[in-house]
């Protein structure tokens, strides 16, 4: 078990020096020269140029800046903004909490609704499920801009039931403030996981254990929770798993058509103005997530199915 | 009174589906702690006749006729009464163990999820699932209960589904081709424990298999099904010494056997019959060296012949192989 863990962890060490090679050699690859940017409202003289130049190391040859920056972001420095004018991690981590907050709040809509419409739609064959995949089937086609777009005008505007921007203080604030931006991100996904739920369901609904259960007494109630539902969740997990890996992206559309203060939409604003140190923060950062979330994924599906156990003993 | 009594069950798939019923009209009899044998090739309903007795039949199909156990009806039950026959009266073993157990969850919660059904303590039904698992046979127990299915081979976890279906004491034990998924020296095992068993608790067995020579080894009484019809049935020494059917006959002949002056084995010409085939006669005819050209007008009825019955218009006359 140990020699497991430390494989996984191992592995996602690699994954991670990689990405970072990625993420700094692409920006270094996109057009348009940073050195505008940093001098914009002061004159682009020559000396004023070579002085940005060399306090963002951006003359060093490629490999250098990039072992430059590497041991910056080992010892915890993701370098200054160059638009805020402010330490790049200081500036995530006070915009952390709100996109963990509203991928949290997504991720909990997405899994109400989806589990539960899946399950009905699998228990229920005949006009309740065709109602449901109709309705999940439009969710899955309408991106999360588009719903947001919906959502404000009819919930912000004309009801004036939520704000139309912002984060929200504490959490009663947040909540007010994010709940159109979650269902905006839920509202895609929630219809992918509920067609996900269906149909593992249905696998699960065919297999004789299923019958054998009811053929031996056991409440139909009982049947769907411990043989159906509970075989059914390994998909489940994973598409769980993968989906909030993938709000970290997603959230950054959502947290602009918001103006959610939250990581997302810094990232969008720091590409707009090739700010690249936060860019790259990002970058590295979502790819971290992602990477952990995978982890913690595979790590929960030997709980849900034993039969996947590392050691083969099964989940004791 | 028998304590299963199935009469004149006839089971109609809905329109389109099939041609003709997949069961035609079915009658049977298990008296109490009596094995009977269902012999019958793939297809000819002995599954289906199986699970009526539990109350489990094909969705959407038209039933008549009447399944009783213990004198009460089965098919008009309540869901209440329904799941408290499953419980406690009637236990079912099915084909594959590997199919039949949930691989997700503990061999444990596989045997007391039945007793706890049925209202039981977890407690005394852990204590009550520990036994049984010792008298099929099942070294460590307790640690048994604890591991997965996938810890198992075909014949244990068969083993474990049988002390599962014993878990409720029931009266009567359906066992649908409990050994056919397993290898031949597991069978044999497996056999062994089911008879021994059924025997010590005086459980009635209702035997569902397609190998007449295991049906007759296991059973008192062997019916034998054809396309949805019974078309035979006797004692099981009967059925050897003088089958009444031409198929019964051909069903022994087909069986390879290791005696030197025995010949080869002869099976029986052309196929069974499919669901989407409606012979109006006899549904052997096609197959049978015997036919006449009444049975090709109308199926003939089960008569009697000495302690047998068969369905067939030449059941007097002996039959020629």
């Amino acid at each position: 078990m140990a020699r497991y863990f430390l494989a996984r962890f191992l592995g996602l060490a690699m994954v991670l020096l990689a990405t970072s090679f990625l993420v700094f050699s692409a920006i270094h690859l996109a057009p348009g020269d940073p050195v505008t940017f940093l001098l914009k409202g002061h004159p682009a003289t020559p000396e004023a140029k070579a002085a940005v130049r060399a306090q963002y190391h951006l003359d060093d040859p490629f490999l250098s800046q990039y072992a430059q920056w590497l041991g910056d972001v080992c010892a915890g420095d993701f370098g200054r903004s160059v638009q805020f004018r402010q330490d790049v991690g200081a500036l995530i981590a006070s915009r952390l909490p709100t996109t963990l907050f509203l991928i949290g709040y997504a991720a909990l809509l997405i899994v109400l609704a989806g589990v539960l419409l899946g399950i009905v739609a699998a228990l229920r064959p005949g006009f309740v499920d065709r109602f449901v995949l109709i309705g999940t089937g439009v969710a899955t086609a309408t991106p999360s801009f588009v719903a947001s777009i919906g959502l404000v005008s009819v919930f912000s505007v004309k009801l004036g039931w939520f704000p139309t921007f912002g984060g929200g203080q504490g959490f009663a604030g947040r909540v007010e403030h994010l709940t159109l931006p979650a269902v905006a991100l839920a509202f895609t996904l929630s219809g992918l996981l509920a067609r996900v739920t269906r149909s593992s369901m249905l696998d699960e609904l065919a297999r004789e254990h299923v019958e054998v259960a009811r053929a031996r007494g056991v409440a139909e109630t009982d049947v769907v929770r411990r043989h159906v539902l509970r075989n059914a969740l390994g998909p489940i997990v994973t598409v769980v798993g993968t989906m909030i890996a993938g709000l970290l992206v997603t959230t950054s559309i959502v947290e602009t058509a918001f103006s959610v203060p939250g990581v997302g939409g810094l990232l969008v604003s720091s590409v707009n103005v090739k700010d690249f140190p936060v860019v790259q923060a990002v970058t590295l950062l979502t790819v971290a997530a992602f990477v952990l979330v995978n982890l913690v994924v595979d790590l929960l599906q030997p709980l849900v199915d034993p039969r996947l156990s590392p050691t083969g003993r099964g989940a004791s | 009174m028998a304590f299963l009594e199935i009469d004149e069950l006839t089971v109609r798939l809905p329109q389109g589906r099939a041609a003709r019923p997949i069961l035609d009209g079915v009658s049977l009899r298990v008296g109490e702690g009596e094995s009977v044998g269902l012999v019958g090739e793939s297809g000819s309903g002995k599954s289906v006749a199986c699970r009526s007795v539990l109350g489990l039949l094909p969705e959407g199909a038209a039933v008549s006729g009447a399944v009783r156990v213990g004198g009460r009806d089965v098919l008009g039950m309540r869901r209440a009464e329904l799941r408290s026959l499953r419980a406690r009266e009637v236990a079912m073993v099915f084909q594959d163990p590997r199919a039949s157990v949930n691989p997700m969850r503990r061999v444990g919660d596989f045997l007391t999820e039945g007793l706890r059904a049925a209202g039981t303590a977890p407690a005394v039904a852990a204590r009550r699932a520990v036994e049984l698992l010792e008298a099929v046979g099942i070294r460590d127990p307790e640690g048994a209960m604890r591991r997965y299915p996938h810890h198992f081979s075909g014949g244990m976890l068969q083993r474990v589904v049988i002390a599962a279906a014993l878990a409720g004491e029931p009266s009567l034990l359906l066992a649908d081709e409990p050994t056919t998924a397993l290898d031949v020296t597991t069978q044999a095992e497996v056999i062994a424990i089911l008879t021994r068993l059924q025997a010590e608790r005086g459980t009635g067995m209702l035997f569902v298999t397609h190998d007449l020579e295991l049906a007759a080894a296991v059973c008192d009484r062997v019916y034998v099904m054809y396309a949805g019809r019974i078309v035979e049935t006797q004692t099981a020494a009967g059925l050897f010494a003088r089958p009444r059917h031409p198929y019964t006959a051909g069903l022994l002949a087909s069986t390879p056997r290791l005696d030197p002056d025995a010949g080869p084995p002869k099976p029986i010409p052309g196929r069974p019959v499919s669901l989407a085939e409606a012979p109006t006669g006899c549904a052997f005819a096609a197959r049978c060296a015997q036919v006449r050209p009444e049975c090709l007008v109308e199926p003939p009825a089960l008569v009697r012949a000495d302690d047998a019955y068969a369905a067939c218009f030449r059941v007097d006359e002996g039959i020629v192989t």
